[in-house]
């Protein structure tokens, strides 16, 4: 059979396109790798710097996960969705740099611990509506980002996978090495701490009253 | 069926994550959606809780270093030289490396040498249900791969990636605990009595706890 057709179907597709980068890639383009992967370039720094909370570490790693992804390329089986497995190898790697460095003594304590009994929502201030323009400012998502970097590391990994980097609950159970139980008893766990710590302060206006606060790094 | 009367606010919480995923049966949302109309608190939590969600799933949280792209651009440009070059890269060195767990399979020498188990050989064969794309941990001196953050991993230091299918030709067998539930249906041999009596504690726990 001779090469496969690269005219698409459906041009304006994107997963079309995606596909086709992909083929091209395995077939040795590898120049058209960094078309393939900036889409996802955020994503990929965004899930290496929840992990390693490191902003050179976290740049570093993304990197060196692409390069493993595009090394690996051939390996990858259309089955999946490309964005989740470029997510895994990071999140690989980045667990990696961060047994390997093992910065965080006062987390690995913490994470020996089991979640004792159950958890139970604390705030129950009136959250409806969420102004949409409220993550435009600067100190909202600095807030956000603090409320985070407060959960311990088992529950953050496994928001930061499932909600923002928009895993399936299979797909952060594999990427993390634990059951699917874990990853659902993690993030029940994770969401309702955030609230607790979100709900009332949005309620009573903080986060239009925070101009200047000086931001720590976020996560 | 759950009785409507029955549903307490404690049982709405333990279960608002999953009712936001879809996660829950029929019987239990429609107890649930009822709850929800009269208990103000739990329909807080419920409206707090998507609001979390929605937050922090917007792109605009995540902010990447100035520069971030133009640097990784020049980095993959980098590597894939070094690729059509044909050395130093990983999968370079891993073509030998393979040849060579090839080889050692062919005379079984480390294995049966070393771990004089008449499981072992059978044991090297469950693979089947793992995903062979999924990315796996191996390190040096050990016959087991891993997921990546499994509790059991020995030698840190010399931790490689590879994918599960890599690791199976190359003769690792999936460690029993990280991948357990790949491997309900094989027969385990002695090495998963010893290593789940040493550390199955965390995960089982969360298990049991989870089923309730």
């Amino acid at each position: 059979m001779a090469e496969p057709n690269l005219v698409l179907n459906n041009p304006g597709s994107d997963t079309t396109r995606e596909q086709d980068l992909i083929a091209r890639v395995q077939r040795g383009q590898t120049e058209l790798f960094y078309e393939l992967v900036r889409p996802y370039e955020r994503r990929v720094y965004a899930a290496a710097l929840a992990i390693l909370r490191n902003e050179s570490d976290a740049e570093d790693v993304a990197q060196e996960a692409m390069l493993k992804a595009l090394a690996n390329i051939r390996q990858f089986r259309a089955e999946a969705r490309f964005s989740t497995w470029l997510i895994q190898i990071t999140v690989n790697e980045a667990l990696m740099r961060r047994r390997r460095e093992r910065t965080v003594v006062m987390e690995g304590i913490d994470d020996r611990r089991d979640e004792e009994g159950e958890y139970t929502p604390r705030d129950f201030a009136d959250w409806r509506e969420i102004p949409s323009e409220a993550l435009e400012r600067k100190e909202v998502r600095q807030r956000l980002a603090d409320a985070l970097a407060t959960l311990d590391r088992k529950y953050r990994d496994v928001f930061v996978l499932r909600d923002m980097e928009q895993l399936n609950i299979q797909e952060t159970s594999e990427a993390l090495g634990i059951s699917v139980a874990s990853v659902k008893t993690r993030l029940l766990r994770a969401r309702l701490m955030l609230r607790d710590l979100l709900a009332g302060g949005w309620e009573r206006g903080w986060f239009s009253r925070l101009p200047f606060e000086k931001g720590s790094k976020p996560w | 069926m759950v009785d409507r009367q029955e549903l307490k606010c404690e049982h709405v919480w333990r279960e608002i994550s999953n009712y936001v995923e879809g996660d829950v049966d029929a019987g239990l949302r429609a107890a649930m959606d009822e709850h929800f109309k009269t208990c103000q608190k739990c329909k807080s939590v419920l409206e707090g809780t998507r609001n979390v969600i929605e937050l922090y799933s917007d792109e605009r949280m995540i902010e990447v270093p100035a520069g971030f792209g133009r640097r990784l651009e020049r980095r993959l440009e980098q590597g894939a030289r070094a690729r059509a070059s044909g050395w130093s890269t990983w999968s370079a060195w891993l073509v030998p490396v393979a040849a060579l767990a090839l080889i050692a399979g062919g005379v079984r020498i480390a294995s049966s040498s070393t771990i004089p188990h008449p499981l072992q050989s059978e044991h090297a064969q469950p693979g089947r249900d793992i995903p062979p794309d999924m990315l796996v941990i191996v390190t040096a001196g050990a016959k087991d791969f891993h997921a990546p953050g499994c509790g059991v991993i020995h030698n840190k230091d010399t931790e490689r990636t590879l994918t599960a299918k890599e690791a199976i030709q190359q003769g690792y067998v999936p460690c029993v605990r990280c991948l357990r539930k790949y491997l309900e249906t094989a027969e385990l041999g002695h090495t998963s009595l010893e290593i789940e009596a040493n550390t199955s504690r965390d995960a089982d726990e969360e298990d049991v706890r989870a089923r309730k």
